[in-house]
């Protein structure tokens, strides 16, 4: 899928999640949302006393909280439909690539017939040759064929597909660039990898996650609880004889309620969905996202993962008698035609050793010798010379001679170090040693050690020796490893991890990794994958990319994070709104609480207005906070806690003083009470 | 604020700090089934009688509902039985003054009160009650009441300790292992001291003696010709009404009288008694979830609202009233009315904040003459929901409520489902949890806003504007509070208060039980989550800091308006105005 690099604050999203703001009022809607149903009735209520003329205080009063409370309704609204701006942008731009196509469907005389692609179903066959787009989601049965999958992944590169093994997915909407092949529907219409995509980012199949519903009934019991010390309030100031208006009742409870949190959570959601998918990550849920914030142990896959996956040659060891230079040589003319990567690197090694570039076209007369599994090594037979690289046993039996103890020394040496050593021979006498190694990806270090700091544990799986396991295990800094792994071990280190209570993150493509996919807390599957993996996967990776699994589970925590803190500074807020407006409520007829204006507001209305219009503001003042989410630190619990406290948690307590204060001086500069 | 009173906080602190983990040690033994004691010796044979009484099997446990169940039968059996006394004493034993029954809503009242551990008293015990009723029909429930409070205390706390298990101890087991262990001998123990301080323990009719010299009425003429001194088995209904923090009086002076608390001493013991069982509870937590320091950091958090509350109280009360002045008044004495000369000010203050902080609600001062923020003390203590140290076992239990909901507001923001003691919480605790809290509330400011302007509810009022308003709210909080103590300007027996009040000890005990036991099945059924470093603190400055600020801002918010209106605007006007009520 072609990202969509689009501010989030672009101006088609804003003026469309304007317009939504104003669709989401229909109360139906807001039931979802208790604190803004709350809201909503409320301004409703003291609409109702403008229009019905009930009521005390001077109707420009009214007019003005109830416009406000409308408004805190609409900004929750807009934050919730700002959220969900970039994804319908998205959405649409899928939209565009699911057009209409006519399908060859083999019907069951073998007859190719022609029918729209909404009409196949799972288990129908057909053909589609190049040019043509795959009419739905299926698996190559026969053939192969090279795919622009542009549509689905914004890559431009073509891709092959082929039947039998883990490339045999292809996917509805995607091209035939070349070749033709048979294909079995996997999926039926509407419910492909498209449409699910275009479900997905819009986030129309967005279901309430575990804690949202938690946190939805702490929000709720405060909202109920503020409901009850609100309808009380009538009766005792009754009994001392402070008449409360319905109005000023309803104002104290907007600001009492956790509206901003209220109405900022929907939001919150969306974005850590919205920020899976422009890091071209598909969750297929939000619990998903929510759980790759909780996982503590990582599954990282060696190959790709960890390593770049080629081995490359990092060394010559020469053996005694023999210049390194010679070395070198010997072995660069050895690797010329080798198209490996591991050939390319020793080429590339050798030009340190100030050999030039040298090319097959430089050698007219050599006789390159290719590398067979019979043999186990390759070379060159040149003027004469006769030069050989492979596997140490391979090359001992090549030169009927024994390996200098210095040489064989280095041997056990690379491979206790993780690396795998070659041996390069000419005219019966072994040269030396060139050792290839894995090679760790740069950066992966020191991000273990921050997941170690947070008490995420990483393990690598890999089908190396142990020897070598241990020592690029050592090398990438990851907590533990399997080494000479089968597929059922993943399952099996799954299992035990689950039923020690830790939630377990991995990565896979092929269709053996299914099961593991399944069984993990958060499976990301990669989109090159089998169909099979990526239906047991619970998110997936468009890009493909293995490493991302750790900014998954980084937008997994900012989610997190971003809801705690945002909740923590809503409640914290109401203390300050309790020191506008209660002492607003009662100076009229206790002229003596007046020392309990700590703010110094001016008037009751305008200390009650500027209350309920901080209340609404805050809304808006924190939007970005929400869809960007808290910047997120790797850190232990401990200093976590005490940083989102501190700047939250106070930060919520202290920062509606100055805030209302301010609002009561514009208030009153406008004489708008 | 006097060096002396100074010197009385620190000591009493100080004393509770070395008690906490003794008393705690024992509890560990206690609500352990298999738990030795150096008791066992004379007591093991009685434990087993009980149990084949009761039919019970010990070694079998239950699981929350069926726990709950037990406790629920248990407690309403108890409520009956003590209904039927207080309706029938005039044909029961030990009556040496020949009392009639007790009125039908009167005596509902007070079987409510015992049941539910918190011993209101809208009657006089030395006008109304047989020695019978008081020993047998009250005193029973100052026991069982009190087991049953540390029997939930304890199953949550099992509920924590334990995983992936369906049951949190067998409540019967509990209950006698509590009883037996722990509640009789401690109270035969203080009881023995009580006595040997003054406190009376016999079962003589009441002495009359002509008046003496100095009973004589100074001011309008009025001599008293004779005095009827109440006697009765005072000490030991004095020692477990503090252990148990059930607070009942056996006077109706209740701990101002000199025969329920003679000296400082037994001032101070008696204060002492009545955090020593939820201080050592807080031991039992740590060791239990084998985290001792988040034990004592749940006693600090606790201790720190204490003694907030303390200073506040003593403070108002030795600030005293600034119009004494006016009438040429040295207020530097302090606010001495309703007090005791025997305890001063600092005493006075810090019984006050103790019986409100626990569940206690036995008095040695008359809150409804304290200050207006003397007065608002005990009131907040209680609407804070009674868990600073709390009601034996409801303490820990609605503490570790607060917890779990100090641990869900901020622990997200750690980047993970929050987590407690390696329990996820989720949305099924979340909602218990929130229905623990919400009853009380529900409770105290419904019933107070109905009395506030219902004829019923302004019928028994002593006192006028917001003063009345106070003694409304605190009588409401001090019933769903299950505290028990009274602002006794306001004449609860009538039949319409009666009732209310039951029915707001009532929600505040069994209502909040329920939601709290199924939070204890939760945490038991729940996995571990191993802890790492992205574990919530739960000992430290900070878990005692979000603790603390949980109590406060969730009892400040809720209460705030309808405090507002009563002690606060009170203050205001006696400073500010110089108006009085």
């Amino acid at each position: 899928m072609p990202v969509l690099k689009r501010s989030l604050f672009d101006k088609a999203i804003v003026s469309r999640a304007a317009r939504d703001a104003v669709r989401k009022l229909h109360p139906v809607h807001l039931l979802k949302n208790p604190v803004i149903f709350v809201t909503e009735m409320g301004a409703l209520l003291t609409t109702a006393g403008i229009v019905l003329r009930r009521g005390s205080e001077p109707a420009g009063f009214t007019v003005q909280i109830s416009l406000w409370l409308w408004f805190t309704v609409l900004f929750a609204n807009f934050a919730e439909a700002m959220a969900e701006g970039r994804g319908k942008a998205q959405a649409d731009e899928l939209r565009k690539t699911r057009i209409r196509t006519v399908a060859n469907r083999i019907r069951e005389d073998g007859v190719p017939e022609p029918v729209p692609a909404e009409r196949l179903r799972k288990g129908d066959l057909v053909i589609v040759s190049a040019g043509e787009t795959i009419p739905a989601d299926g698996e190559v049965i026969e053939g192969a064929a090279t795919v622009d999958e542009s549509a689905i992944t914004g890559e431009s590169a073509p891709v092959i597909r082929e039947a039998g093994g883990d490339r045999s997915a292809v996917t509805g909407g995607t091209r035939v660039l070349s070749d033709r092949v048979k294909v079995r529907i996997t999926a039926d219409p509407g419910q492909g990898f498209l449409d699910r995509m275009i479900g997905l980012v819009e986030g129309a199949e967005r279901q309430k996650t575990p804690n949202e519903i938690a946190l939805t009934i702490l929000l709720s019991a405060l909202t109920i609880i503020f409901l009850v010390v609100v309808m009380t309030l009538s009766p005792f100031g009754r009994y001392s004889g402070v008449p409360f208006t319905v109005t000023v009742l309803v104002a104290l409870l907007v600001c009492l309620i956790p509206t901003t949190i209220g109405g900022l959570l929907n939001a919150i959601g969306i974005a850590g969905i919205d920020r899976m998918v422009q890091k071209k990550v598909l969750a297929m849920s939000g619990r998903a996202v929510e759980a790759a914030g909780d996982v503590d142990v990582l599954l990282l896959d060696k190959t790709g993962t960890i390593t770049l996956g080629d081995r490359q040659a990092t060394a010559f060891l020469p053996a005694p008698g023999v210049a390194a230079e010679e070395l070198a040589d010997a072995a660069q003319l050895a690797s010329l035609a080798d198209e490996t990567p591991e050939g390319r690197s020793i080429v590339v090694l050798a030009k340190k050793y100030g050999l030039r570039g040298r090319s097959i076209a430089d050698l007219p007369g050599a006789a390159f010798i290719a590398f067979s599994a019979w043999t186990r090594m390759s070379g060159v037979d040149l003027e004469g010379r006769s030069i050989r690289k492979g596997a140490p046993d391979a090359i001992q039996a090549f030169v009927r001679a024994d390996v200098p103890l210095r040489v064989h020394d280095a041997v056990s040496d690379i491979a206790l170090h993780g690396g795998t050593p070659l041996l390069v021979a000419e005219a019966g006498r072994v040269l030396g040693a060139i050792e290839l190694k894995d090679i760790v990806k740069g950066g992966l270090r020191d991000r273990f050690e921050r997941f170690r700091a947070m008490g995420i544990k990483t393990v690598m799986i890999t089908g190396d020796n142990p020897l070598t396991a241990a020592a690029i295990a050592r090398e990438a800094g990851v907590d533990d490893f399997i080494a000479e792994a089968k597929p059922e071990d993943k399952l099996a280190r799954i299992r035990r991890e689950q039923a020690a209570g830790h939630l377990v993150a991995m990565t896979g493509d092929g269709t053996n990794d299914a099961p593991a996919l399944a069984q993990a807390d958060v499976g990301v599957a990669m989109n090159t994958g089998t169909q099979a993996a990526k239906e047991a996967g619970n998110m997936v990776d468009l890009d493909s990319n293995p490493t991302k699994l750790i900014e998954v589970v980084e937008i997994g925590k900012q989610m997190l994070i971003t809801r705690g803190a945002l909740t923590a500074f809503s409640i914290c807020n109401d203390v300050a709104k309790y020191f506008a407006i209660i002492p607003a409520m009662l100076v009229g007829v206790f002229p003596v609480i007046a020392p309990l204006n700590v703010m110094g507001l001016r008037s009751p209305a305008s200390a009650v207005l500027s209350a309920v219009i901080f209340n609404a503001l805050i809304i808006i003042a924190l939007i970005p906070l929400a869809l960007r989410g808290v910047r997120f630190r790797p850190l232990g619990a401990a200093a976590l806690l005490r940083r989102n406290l501190f700047i939250y948690g106070l930060g919520g307590l202290v920062a509606p003083f100055p805030g209302i204060k301010i609002i009561d001086l514009i208030v009153n500069a406008l004489h708008l009470v | 604020m006097t060096v002396y009173g100074g010197l009385q906080l620190a000591l009493f602190l100080g004393c509770l700090f070395l008690l906490t983990k003794p008393v705690g040690l024992c509890l560990v033994r206690v609500l352990d089934p298999g738990g030795r004691t150096w008791l066992d010796r004379p007591l093991k044979p009685v434990e087993r009688l009980l149990y084949r009484f009761l039919g019970v099997d010990p070694a079998k446990e239950q699981d929350w509902r069926s726990y709950t169940r037990s406790l629920l039968l248990f407690s309403l059996a108890g409520l009956l039985f003590t209904y039927a006394v207080l309706r029938l004493q005039h044909l029961l034993p030990l009556n040496p003054q020949r009392f009639g029954p007790l009125a039908p809503d009167l005596a509902f009242n007070t079987a409510a009160s015992f049941t539910t551990n918190t011993n209101w008293q809208n009657y006089a015990g030395e006008t109304t009650l047989s020695y019978f009723s008081q020993m047998v029909g009250l005193v029973f429930h100052n026991f069982v009441s009190a087991a049953a409070g540390i029997a939930v205390a304890a199953a949550l706390v099992r509920g924590l300790a334990r995983h992936a298990s369906r049951t949190v101890g067998n409540f019967w087991v509990d209950l006698v292992r509590v009883n037996l262990y722990l509640l009789l001998p401690m109270s035969l123990v203080l009881s023995l001291f009580l006595a040997s301080q003054g406190v009376v323990q016999n079962f003589r009719p009441y002495v009359k003696t002509a008046a003496g010299a100095g009973a004589t009425g100074a001011g309008a003429g009025n001599a008293i010709a004779a005095q009827v001194l109440p006697q009765g088995p005072a000490a030991s209904q004095v020692a477990i009404k503090m252990l148990g923090t059930n607070g009942g009086g056996f006077f109706n002076a209740n701990a101002a009288h000199p025969y329920e608390n003679p000296t400082p001493l037994s001032n101070f013991v008696q204060m002492l008694a009545i955090f020593l069982i939820p201080a050592g509870l807080t031991y039992y937590l740590g060791r239990k979830v084998k985290d001792r320091k988040h034990g004592w950091a749940v006693w600090t958090s606790m201790a720190l609202l204490f003694l907030v509350a303390a200073l506040v109280c003593w403070k108002a009360e030795s600030a005293g009233n600034p119009r004494l002045r006016t009438l040429g008044l040295d207020p530097r004495g302090g606010s001495m009315e309703g007090k005791e000369v025997r305890f001063g000010v600092p005493a006075s203050a810090l019984f006050a904040t103790v019986t409100t902080d626990a569940s206690c609600g036995a008095v040695n001062a008359m809150h409804d003459s304290f200050t207006p923020l003397g007065g608002l003390v005990p009131l907040v203590n209680i609407e804070l929901g009674e868990v600073v140290f709390g009601g034996v076992g409801s303490g820990l239990y609605g503490m570790i409520v607060f917890i779990v909901l100090a641990v869900f507001l901020t622990g997200l923001m750690v980047g993970r489902t929050p987590e407690y003691l390696g329990k996820k919480i989720e949305a099924y605790d979340v909602k218990v949890s929130v229905l623990t809290i919400l009853v009380p509330i529900f409770a105290i400011l419904g019933f107070s806003a109905a009395a506030s302007v219902g004829r019923w509810g302004l019928a028994g009022l002593g006192n006028a504007g917001p003063h009345g308003l106070s003694e409304i709210i605190y009588a409401f909080s001090s019933a769903a509070g299950n505290n028990g103590s009274a602002f006794a300007g306001l004449d609860g027996n009538t039949p319409a208060y009666n009732v209310a009040l039951a029915l707001a000890m009532l929600c505040g005990r069994f209502v909040m039980i329920v939601p709290v036991m199924a939070l204890a099945g939760s945490l038991a059924r729940k996995k571990l989550v191993p802890a790492d470093e992205a574990s919530f603190p739960v000992s430290g400055a900070m878990f005692i800091g979000i603790l603390v600020g949980t109590v406060v801002i969730v009892g400040a918010l809720t209460f705030l308006p309808a405090l507002a209106l009563g002690p606060i605007v009170e203050h205001f006007l006696m400073t500010g105005s110089g108006v009085l009520f």
